[in-house]
């Protein structure tokens, strides 16, 4: 489960602290006590900042740090893919071995494959992901409104 | 390393009666199972007493006039005399079954929240409970706080994890309907001072519920010695099965108080107006009960009473004041909770460096030791000494200071790997 990736994101976070954005977001996992403050920021369909702030385990917070170097630059619908196959891996309790288009899609975070495994722990690995979802609905719901 | 403490059982004769101690994980690890306080294993005398219920005894109670139903009702009944035996209670029938300590703690809050004067709890009352409290021990009174706009007061804790008694009379005053309190934390392992509790409450009239989820296991309890009016808790932690759970309440009290669930067993004449209750302890037992966790419970205190409840505490209190003193080895190891093995239980909690509770837990299991983490349903704990969550380690009658050991081995494994 300990992947060295997930231990080096843990270890050395990227895009910790949060920073101006146009929604933000308080997701707890009740189980463990696992937190996160997250704040999108939109630049059109882009995805301009994606800011943090959290304590929790080495599994949710080493997400977080993948998610930020993975999402922030990208465009809003290859975002939604990239959050829907991690997605994908984290519920396949342990069944799906990433294969190369996979791993081209999720980069690091297929690191996380073996988390999968332990349904414990894919609430943890999920809690940023989770939280940028929400956030990012609710920045879209106000740019309609 | 020897291990010649005072007080020890003989855990290899116990252990013998007990199937799941025996079994490896993760390709052939032993199994340490330091998660008691959780949920504690099961002897073969308990699992022998489901299947031989099953197998040859099963029908439907108090109902029926079966050679089975016959059985049945003697068997769960039976169950009943022995749980009233094992906590010395005054009367059988002040024994309540339930599903759980949860449930206990529930059914009491609605009797007071139903109850005519003088035990009505209302907007002109309060209620008092403790930060160190279970959730279990926590959100009914704030949902019976909420319907009946009753005021909801708590003792907070001292550094050192103990109840701050220093203002019990403002927080139990003369409004006070009902203080309810744990008599062993299961986050910190603190035994809380009963005594002074219950002479302010019964100075100021109030009931006094005390939630023995964590006693009731681990030491000889007296319903009649602790001067409380309730006492729960649950089976599944003190040996027995899963489903089923107690409450014994005085018998005045039984008798007055309204029943909460209605049903089958809990009457004594039924017309489409109008229905009158049987008497406790059948009140309060509303449809088909939980006869063979009760039955699997009654095994389980007949084999801690075989081997003595002042022997299984002596043990545990062996192996805390061990693994007290082993875990202080541990560098950057801090107790959440009292630091000696007086006036505490055998639930140890603690934090390690700023290495997160669930990688602790997570690296020990793959080492084969169980351990909890997180907040233990009791949040307010981890606020109040500002810690996300803690791991915990619990230990049981058949606890070993090998196992003490075990964990202290894998907490440096843990800190290398994270260090």
């Amino acid at each position: 489960m300990y992947q060295e990736v997930i231990l080096d994101h843990y270890k050395h976070p990227h895009g910790r602290g949060l920073r101006p954005g146009d929604a933000e977001v308080h997701h707890v996992n009740p189980t463990c006590g696992d937190e996160i403050t997250l704040r999108v920021r939109y630049d059109g369909a882009t995805v301009a900042d994606v800011s943090y702030e959290g304590q929790g385990c080495s599994i949710s917070q080493a997400s977080a740090s993948v998610l930020n170097e993975l999402l922030v630059g990208k465009e809003l619908t290859e975002a939604m893919a990239v959050q829907a196959t991690f997605l994908e891996l984290m519920q396949s309790k342990g069944q799906i071995e990433p294969d190369d288009a996979m791993e081209e899609v999720l980069e690091d975070a297929v690191a996380f494959a073996g988390v999968s495994k332990y349904p414990a722990r894919v609430k943890c690995a999920l809690l940023s992901w989770m939280a940028w979802k929400d956030a990012t609905a609710q920045a879209l719901e106000r740019e309609k409104l | 390393m020897s291990h010649d403490l005072p007080g020890l059982l003989d855990t290899e004769a116990i252990r013998k009666d007990f199937p799941i101690l025996g079994r490896t994980v993760h390709d052939g690890k032993k199994l340490v199972y330091l998660d008691n306080a959780a949920s504690s294993q099961k002897p073969r005398q308990v699992l022998d007493a489901l299947s031989e219920y099953y197998e040859r005894h099963h029908a439907n109670v108090h109902r029926g006039v079966h050679v089975l139903a016959e059985e049945a009702t003697a068997l769960y009944e039976g169950a009943r005399d022995k749980i009233a035996a094992f906590v010395n209670a005054p009367s059988r029938d002040e024994v309540i079954f339930t599903k759980n300590a949860s449930e206990s703690l529930n059914l009491v809050a609605h009797m007071l929240g139903w109850a005519d004067e003088p035990y009505r709890v209302d907007s002109s009352t309060e209620i008092v409970i403790t930060e160190m409290e279970h959730h279990s021990n926590i959100v009914p009174w704030q949902l019976l706080a909420q319907r009946t706009g009753a005021k909801l007061k708590w003792f907070g804790l001292t550094d050192d994890g103990r109840l701050d008694l220093s203002n019990i009379d403002e927080i139990i005053t003369e409004r006070t309907k009902v203080v309810s309190f744990v008599l062993v934390s299961n986050v910190l392992g603190t035994h809380n001072p009963v005594e002074a509790i219950v002479r302010r409450a019964q100075q100021v009239g109030a009931l006094v519920v005390l939630d023995a989820s964590q006693a009731a296991p681990h030491m000889a309890l007296d319903v009649q010695a602790l001067g409380a009016d309730f006492v729960a808790f649950t089976g599944h932690k003190m040996l027995g099965p899963t489903g089923i759970g107690v409450l014994w309440g005085r018998q005045e009290l039984l008798e007055d108080l309204p029943p909460f669930l209605g049903g089958g067993e809990m009457i004594e004449t039924v017309t489409m107006e109008h229905s009158t209750y049987a008497p406790a302890p059948h009140k309060f037992e509303a449809g088909t009960p939980p006869v063979a966790q009760a039955v699997g419970l009654g095994a389980a205190v007949d084999y801690l009473g075989g081997i003595g409840m002042d022997r299984v505490a002596a043990h545990e209190r062996a192996i805390t004041g061990y693994a007290l003193g082993r875990l202080a080895e541990v560098p950057g190891l801090r107790i959440i909770g009292p630091a000696t093995a007086e006036d505490r239980g055998a639930t140890i909690s603690f934090t390690l460096g700023d290495i997160h509770p669930h990688d602790v837990g997570q690296v020990l299991d793959e080492q084969g030791i169980a351990v909890r983490v997180g907040h233990h349903c009791a949040r307010p704990v981890c606020l109040r000494y500002g810690i996300p969550a803690t791991t915990r380690a619990s230990f049981y009658l058949y606890s070993t200071p090998a196992e003490v050991d075990a964990l202290v081995e894998g907490l440096e494994y843990v800190r290398g790997f994270f260090g």
